[in-house]
């Protein structure tokens, strides 16, 4: 009886959050893809019902247009190829900038290794928007970088830095890092040492043994950081907002246009559908890579 | 060249570019100049600025308001999904229970907002719950978000804690119920607060979801800075910032303290 008492329990408290996630993260995927099957209409709310009661006859109407559209209009491609270009240099840009980083924490004497993640965290619990909207006062024409250049004779005009592709990449580089550096240390922190002291003993030069031992073991860190910078800057919309130009395409700032300004709600949920597809790949990528360093531990 | 400190100079200058943005932040939040970048003398006109500002003020205060519901059922919520991820074993639909709480964490967030919208709009098509969009969808919305980021901290603390005095208690007949209000509840005490505090910080940080989510009158603190923002650099957003970040930086110091002091005193306490 006590057994029963005890999985009722637990059926109680597995249903709260399973019911909360059901209701407000699944469901709202298929009211997405049944919104973009259905067709844009100037009314409240501006799409028309995909299906309707009419004396005892039930009409669905499916919509594909609003897919036909997204592949005919050459906007729509370029703006998710551009999308999956600025966020895999992104997050090669933070594998080279974050590697160094993660390997100093990891051979750091124990004490000092809290303070050094502590310093990678931080920046985290500061507003995202706050410090993306600092690299404008950075990068802008009359801008310090620019000012810096120009004080110090370097250059006789400024240069133009903001509103480019290259200050959309440094704002996802310069945001996203942390979540490269973290899971990267948690995997070299777990390198057992000796293998690195077997290679110098066997006569191995510093550069030989990060190529052949350190780099391979930390695949799955590498793999994972890279991940967590990847996915969420394909669809990243404040970046390019703020630090782009106005050809900066990429399909987070789309999706935002075709809803808030076009008003459009199924081309919007189309290009979300999409965008999901692309997605799905690197999301199960990340699990598998989460998944195996967690058994190297 | 010198191999031996490529690293640590390539890691300090990593540590610089994390920092450089912050700091002129702060600096020209000080600069009497209107033109943020060309200092002209130091001053603190642009705080008083900030507290005159109406919008601003209001702002602060729904976004404070939605930020501490949000982060509560939030850490209610996080915490008993990590209690079934890391306690209850294999089950059916275990699989789509971990799923839905860690996709949010990667989720793109045009995509959440998106799809939140819709959903509801069409509530309240069918069940005329919520009627229209404000303070309650917006609090349903960074729930959502911020209950995955707590699941994790909360289940990453279980799955690192001691069990035998669980099990002990168990055996000794305790109920499980009363075994995590006196037993678990007290060990994965700091994993609480913070997850609390890191889904305080993500609601108050949101523009995206809140944007979408949101309705007349219900302009929170992002979103309001985020429209000052797109029409050019302005010097109270600077203050704002030195603001929330001073606050921050007190909040991290002051826990890095009470850790060092608790490790100091576990250490004297072994001698």
């Amino acid at each position: 009886m006590t057994q029963g008492v005890v999985a009722r329990g637990r059926a109680w408290v597995a249903a709260v959050p399973g019911i909360w996630l059901l209701v407000f993260f699944l469901l709202p995927f298929l009211v997405v893809a049944k919104l973009s099957l259905s067709e844009a209409a100037i009314a409240r709310p501006p799409y028309l019902p995909l299906w309707e009661w009419d004396e005892d006859y039930l009409t669905i109407t499916l919509n594909l247009g609003n897919y036909r559209y997204l592949i005919e209009d050459a906007l729509y491609i370029n703006a998710f190829l551009e999308s999956l270009r600025i966020a895999s240099v992104s997050a090669l840009m933070c594998l080279l900038i974050g590697y160094p980083m993660a390997w100093c924490i990891a051979r750091a004497r124990p004490e000092r290794r809290n303070v050094l993640l502590t310093l990678v965290i931080l920046p985290f619990w500061t507003s995202f928007l706050l410090r993306v909207y600092a690299w404008i006062g950075l990068l802008k024409p009359n801008g310090v970088i620019n000012n810096m250049l120009i004080g110090a004779g370097l250059i006789d005009q400024p240069l133009t830095l903001l509103q480019t592709d290259f200050a959309v990449i440094l704002g996802i580089v310069y945001t996203y890092l942390p979540f490269l550096v973290l899971p990267l240390y948690a995997n070299l922190v777990k390198l057992d040492g000796a293998l690195f002291e077997a290679a110098e003993d066997l006569g191995a030069q510093p550069w030989q043994t990060f190529l052949t031992v350190t780099l391979p073991l930390s695949v799955p860190g590498m793999l994972a950081g890279c991940l967590l910078v990847f996915i969420p800057a394909v669809g990243e919309f404040v970046i390019p907002a703020l630090l782009g130009g106005a050809d900066t395409l990429m399909i987070g700032k789309v999706l935002w246009t075709e809803f808030f300004n076009n008003r459009d709600w199924p081309v919007a949920s189309a290009v979300a559908m999409v965008m999901l597809v692309v997605l799905v790949l690197p999301i199960m990528l990340l699990r598998n890579a989460q998944n195996s360093s967690e058994e190297l531990a | 060249m010198n191999g031996r400190y490529f690293v640590p100079i390539a890691a300090s200058l990593g540590f610089a570019f994390l920092y450089l943005p912050i700091v002129s932040l702060v600096i020209y939040s000080f600069n009497e100049s209107r033109l943020v970048t060309v200092w002209s003398r130091f001053s603190t006109k642009w705080y008083a600025e900030l507290f005159r500002d109406p919008q601003i003020l209001q702002a602060a205060w729904i976004s404070l308001k939605i930020a501490f519901i949000s982060a509560s059922l939030a850490l209610v919520l996080g915490t008993l999904a990590a209690l079934v991820l890391a306690r209850f074993g294999r089950f059916a639909g275990r699989t789509l229970f971990n799923g839905m709480t860690t996709a949010p964490l990667v989720m793109p967030e045009v995509i959440t907002g998106l799809s939140l919208l819709l959903l509801f709009v069409s509530m309240e098509l069918t069940l005329g719950w919520p009627a229209g969009r404000g303070l309650t969808t917006i609090i349903i919305a960074h729930t959502t978000f911020c209950l995955a980021y707590v699941a994790v901290v909360v289940q990453s603390r279980l799955v690192g804690m001691d069990r035998s005095t669980e099990e002990a208690a168990l055996d000794l007949g305790a109920t499980p119920v009363r075994v995590f209000f006196d037993i678990t509840l007290p060990n994965i005490a700091p994993a609480l607060v913070s997850g609390w505090l890191l889904a305080f910080t993500l609601s108050l940080d949101d523009l995206v979801i809140a944007s979408f989510v949101s309705g007349p009158g219900a302009s929170t603190l992002p979103m309001v800075i985020f429209s000052k923002v797109r029409l050019g650099v302005s010097p109270d957003v600077n203050a704002l910032a030195t603001l929330m970040i001073a606050v921050v930086a007190a909040g991290v110091l002051a826990s890095l303290w009470i850790m060092n002091r608790r490790a100091g005193a576990s250490g004297s306490s072994v001698q």
